[in-house]
């Protein structure tokens, strides 16, 4: 009952009441068939490209390819677009310290008779 | 003393909370949450923390697949060059549908639409399943060969390529038998990746038992939802794993 009048409605357009509830946001099935068609395209051209000698930026391609594919997945297929600044961040910080543990693993193997085993 | 039990019993009318909370529509909306905006966003959150978990076990094999790549190089790419880069396109597409069939599945739960709901999660998992079909012929393929790591492992294809018809360059020995981690790495991940499928596959059946039923076509979505976060996952572990075990280096000396 202490909370009766804090929360006004559910659908607060402007967030002021309840600034961390993200209003719900349906994609439409338009949207996911443009990234369904991207994802696509973006497959055929990893592979193609594979084909190319390009030197060092075979795989520097291949995994640009392929963190734009995982990005477009995350941001429409799961919604990411449109959850709460929380989510945004959690999700964020958990990649930042996946990328931060295989610095620092890497670090450490770097250091010490790299290749030898 | 009766009279004060009597007052807590939760099922009694007069402490009946529902009443103030007018926006409860739902039977699964949880009173602990105050909305269900809230309710969904602890839910989303919730399975964001697992699939981070989850990014970080895989990690530690896409961290082991990076080291021993720049170790063993030359190994990694003629074990790679021995897989089948028009499976693994196929497959890559076909994992790439059965994303797209969750996707417009949430959407048909949104928007209420119970038939094309548990028609989107048939076709998910008729995609899901054929994956794992291309994904034993390869598996099959690498048993014939004896490519699966351990004693049985052969690496006469490696050390003298051009008896089996091959143009790579022979590996020495040594190097040879490095082409085993390559296989471990290539059986752990595609392996886990599988397993995910099969649990997901599972999860499938029960929830498209459920969206047949009419659970998820009155407004509660959230085991759809959740689920579709899975399984996309799951689609990115594989958006990964297809350059990196299946396109090291596909031009060598020509």
């Amino acid at each position: 009952m202490a909370h009766a009048g804090i929360h006004t409605d559910a659908n607060d357009p402007l967030n002021v009441t309840n600034p961390e509830h993200a209003q719900h946001h349906i994609v439409t099935p338009l949207q996911y068939t443009f990234v369904y068609l991207t994802l696509l395209v973006c497959t055929g051209i990893t592979a193609g490209a594979a084909y190319v000698d390009l030197g060092w930026a075979n795989p520097v391609i291949a995994l640009a390819i392929a963190c734009f594919k995982a990005v477009i997945v995350i941001l429409f297929f799961m919604h990411v677009a449109y959850q709460s600044r929380l989510i945004k961040m959690t999700i964020g910080a958990g990649f930042f310290i996946f990328l931060v543990l295989v610095t620092m693993t890497m670090t450490d193997y770097i250091s010490r008779a790299w290749g030898l085993w | 003393m009766d009279s004060a039990l009597a007052t807590t019993d939760p099922n009694m009318p007069e402490t009946e909370v529902y009443g103030e909370h007018e926006h409860v529509a739902l039977p699964q909306h949880r009173h602990h949450f105050e909305t269900e905006e809230q309710q969904r966003e602890a839910g989303s959150f919730g399975m964001w923390l697992f699939l981070l978990t989850e990014i970080m076990f895989f990690g530690g094999m896409f961290f082991a697949y990076l080291l021993y790549r720049n170790w063993y190089y030359p190994a990694f790419v003629a074990a790679s060059n021995q897989l089948s880069v028009p499976i693994g396109t196929a497959n890559t597409a076909i994992l790439i549908t059965s994303g797209f069939c969750m996707a417009v599945g949430v959407w048909a739960a949104e928007v209420r639409k119970r038939t094309l709901l548990v028609v989107m999660l048939i076709l998910t998992t008729v995609f899901g399943v054929a994956f794992l079909g291309f994904k034993y012929d390869e598996y099959h393929e690498k048993y014939e060969l004896h490519h699966i790591p351990g004693n049985n492992f052969n690496v006469s294809m490696f050390t003298n390529p051009a008896a089996y018809g091959l143009k790579e360059d022979p590996l020495p020995p040594d190097m040879a038998q490095k082409t085993q981690i390559f296989f471990f790495l290539y059986f752990a991940m595609t392996g886990m990746h599988a397993l995910h499928m099969i649990i997901g596959i599972a999860l499938l059946f029960w929830l498209t038992w459920r969206a047949h039923r009419g659970d998820f076509s009155s407004g509660y979505v959230a085991p759809i939802e959740n689920f579709g976060l899975y399984w996309h996952f799951v689609d990115i572990v594989w958006i990964f794993l297809f350059p990196l075990l299946y396109l090291i280096n596909r031009h060598p000396m020509h």
